[in-house]
């Protein structure tokens, strides 16, 4: 079982909503498409689905052509952020109601419900009406019913959005494992980072209606291709440093300047984007090697654990997240640190030149 | 800016409420602090909307009383209260320009158009508006209009309280990270009284100096975010400020010992906990795996949550969670779970029990 899709774009009264896109999805797997609102999520799960017909490239289900295929025709199952069940049916009918339509008969029908069912852990509750259910077991039930078709492509488009945060932690450790028992090909749109890191599988970054990487999620996060697709898999958002490479030297900042960093050894004098993540901005020096930035300390944000730091450095503006409790008094002078080791290199149009070395290991 | 006062506050909606649980609002006694920012946080149908509706004067409590700055305000209009709001939803008069928006508060109170000219200055830079300024709000962005909502709560410095009604929800997340450290930045510097309306932990922690948890209709804790995380008074604090939540054991607490799953852990303090149920309470940050170190566990599996690992873990039949550092090596060979003995918390009949003659290492607040 495959989705492939090649070079499928679409345009909308001129303008383009997806650029010409190849993407090829295989059978049980969880695939994540990770992007900001207007990304293009909802508009190429749509085409995926069926619901819209590309401007050009070609949709394949399992190797045959199904580009203008109905929805109706296709196997597909897709829960969107407004929960939708019907008001007046109990739970059971609600799930049930796809295969009626199907015209499977009623003892098989009864038996995916409850195997269903209980999958969500809805088993005690198949009398009740929606509007008597928690919005996570409503939730639960719309992803019931998109499952009990047992189609092969079921598209989530931000199925947790609406819920209350404990909620989606909830749901979001059910999932992976609800999509294992299925076997189907999983498709879950979000704009949250750390949604897609513990969803796992695959993950599609979307910027601009631009596919900007595909690969296992865990490694599109660590060796992102590009400064925008770091960008898009950082939350807070990846920090950036412009710097200028010239001969053996590195220079940023107000006039600092310091021997160039292994990673741009062999690269072009010019200039480059240093990028990291706000969780390896450090306030102490743990390594000689570390990098010194004098920043202005603009907020502090304690979460508890931890603290969030908000810096500015020249005309940058960071984010740094560090361990413990930090009373640190905003508006002051504050030196940070950071390990070479976890420096990205992008070159100025945005292409990965190295990645952070202690990604390289990981 | 004022300082709010909760008396003997309740709410029903029932007309004759017969017992705790006919109660939204459990009876409240508290002192918000003039000048400081508050979030009230817990998840939907545990009554932080009902309390922010009495404060704004939306509803009469059916007891007690709220006064600002030692005045009874409790029959007092909305109108009447001198506060600000900001909804979840953008309101914003379309027809209007971003500074006309901006300005409507103050001209409806007949300020000084000097005055008005260089405060909604003030206010656009704070927003990032400025360039906008001429622009009619139609045809703005969500998040822009949101914007524009904020700016026009903020826009009076005479208000008695800011009060957010989940504001940020129609926000980007990206966005969210630079609204919420405007407003920050904002209190900072001007000192005003919020109170700030979320079910989102993250935005609780990070806006508020003390967060209000509320949990079926009652306030269980009122803390710094420090508190909540290091001294949670109740487990549902446990359970909702932390991701993943605190971890809990049923144990039989004597003195400086707990039993738990047939192994003996020490405590950092002596205890002598009263109730039907006792368990300890340690959050993930505190659990470490290792081999043959205390509590046997088994390792389910691992997550990758990029900046550290989710450890997915089986104590005697019970789900258990750890969570380890990006950079930190897991055993080889991990067969059981130990504790940092300050990240232990006791309770009874799911509220927190104090040390016994006073801690000896409970950190300074």
């Amino acid at each position: 079982m495959s989705l492939i899709l090649e070079r499928v774009s679409k345009v909308v009264e001129g303008q383009t909503h997806i650029q010409p896109t190849d993407l090829e999805l295989s059978k049980g797997t969880m695939n994540v498409l990770l992007g900001p609102t207007l990304a293009g999520k909802t508009s190429l799960m749509r085409l995926m689905a069926g619901l819209d017909v590309p401007a050009t490239g070609r949709i394949l289900w399992n190797g045959a052509d199904v580009t203008g295929m109905r929805v109706q025709d296709r196997k597909v199952a897709m829960v969107y952020q407004q929960f939708i069940n019907y008001p007046s049916m109990t739970v059971y009918d609600n799930i049930a109601s796809p295969m009626r339509l199907m015209g499977i008969d009623a003892a098989e029908i009864d038996r995916r419900v409850r195997a269903t069912a209980d999958m969500m852990k809805l088993g005690e509750m198949l009398q009740r009406k929606p509007l008597e259910l928690s919005g996570g077991q409503q939730q639960r039930c719309a992803l019931a019913r998109a499952l009990v078709k047992n189609a092969g492509l079921v598209l989530l488009d931000e199925p947790l959005a609406n819920l209350d945060y404990k909620l989606r932690e909830e749901l979001r450790a059910e999932i992976p494992r609800i999509f294992e028992e299925s076997g189907a090909i999983f498709v879950y749109a979000t704009t949250e980072p750390e949604e897609a890191l513990l969803l796992g599988g695959n993950t599609a970054t979307l910027w601009e209606g631009r596919v900007t990487q595909f690969g296992p999620t865990p490694s599109v996060y660590r060796r992102p291709v590009d400064a925008t697709t770091a960008r898009v898999f950082s939350d807070p958002p990846m920090n950036f440093l412009t710097l200028r490479k010239k001969g053996g030297r590195m220079l940023f900042g107000d006039k600092q300047d310091m021997p160039v960093l292994d990673a741009l050894t062999n690269q072009p004098d010019g200039t480059y984007l240093a990028g990291f993540r706000p969780n390896h901005v450090e306030l102490e020096r743990k390594r000689a090697a570390a990098m010194q930035f004098d920043t202005i300390l603009n907020v502090t944000e304690i979460t508890g654990s931890e603290t969030f730091v908000h810096l500015g450095y020249g005309g940058e503006r960071w984010v740094g997240l560090v361990h413990g409790i930090r009373n640190l008094k905003p508006g002051q002078p504050l030196a940070v640190y950071l390990d070479p080791a976890h420096i990205y290199f992008f070159a100025q149009d945005g292409t990965l030149v190295s990645a952070a070395p202690y990604a390289k290991a990981a | 800016m004022a300082k709010i006062t909760l008396d003997n506050l309740a709410h029903s909606y029932l007309k004759a409420p017969k017992s705790d649980a006919d109660y939204a609002l459990k009876e409240l006694n508290h002192d918000w602090a003039d000048g400081e920012a508050y979030a009230l946080l817990g998840a939907s149908g545990c009554g932080k909307s009902t309390l922010l509706n009495i404060i704004s004067g939306l509803l009469q409590p059916s007891q007690g009383r709220i006064l600002f700055d030692d005045v009874d305000v409790t029959q007092a209009p909305t109108a009447a209260r001198n506060i600000a709001q900001v909804f979840q939803f953008p309101v914003v008069y379309d027809t209007m320009t971003v500074h006309d928006n901006l300005a409507f508060p103050l001209r409806n109170r007949g300020a000084d158009p000097a005055y008005v000219a260089q405060r909604v200055q003030d206010i656009a830079a704070m927003i990032g508006m400025q360039d906008r300024l001429r622009q009619k709000a139609r045809g703005l962005t969500a998040d822009a209009k949101q914007k524009i909502s904020l700016g026009r709560g903020m826009v009076r410095e005479d208000v008695n309280a800011l009060l957010f009604d989940e504001p940020l929800t129609v926000i980007d997340p990206h966005m969210k990270w630079e609204l919420r450290t405007q407003l920050k930045q904002l209190h900072h510097d001007f000192g005003h009284t919020m109170i700030y309306v979320t079910h989102d932990q993250t935005e609780a922690l990070t806006f508020a100096d003390k967060v209000v948890v509320m949990h079926d209709g009652r306030v269980v804790q009122i803390g710094t975010p420090q508190d909540l995380f290091e001294q949670p008074a109740h487990t549902f604090v446990g359970y909702f400020i932390g991701s993943p939540g605190m971890n809990l054991f049923d144990a039989e607490v004597t003195g400086r010992t707990a039993r738990i799953a047939g192994v003996t852990v020490d405590l950092p303090n002596t205890y002598a906990p009263r109730g039907k149920r006792v368990q300890i309470g340690v959050r993930p940050e505190f659990v470490h795996l290792g081999t043959g170190c205390g509590i046997p566990a088994r390792l389910l599996r691992v997550e990758d949550v990029g900046r550290h690992r989710i450890l997915r873990l089986e104590v005697a039949g019970q789900p258990v969670n750890a969570i380890a550092s990006e950079a930190a090596e897991l055993p080889a060979v991990p067969d059981s779970i130990r504790f940092d003995p300050e990240g232990i918390n006791v309770y009874a009949d799911d509220w927190r029990v104090a040390p016994e003659g006073g801690a000896t290492t409970e950190r300074a607040a």
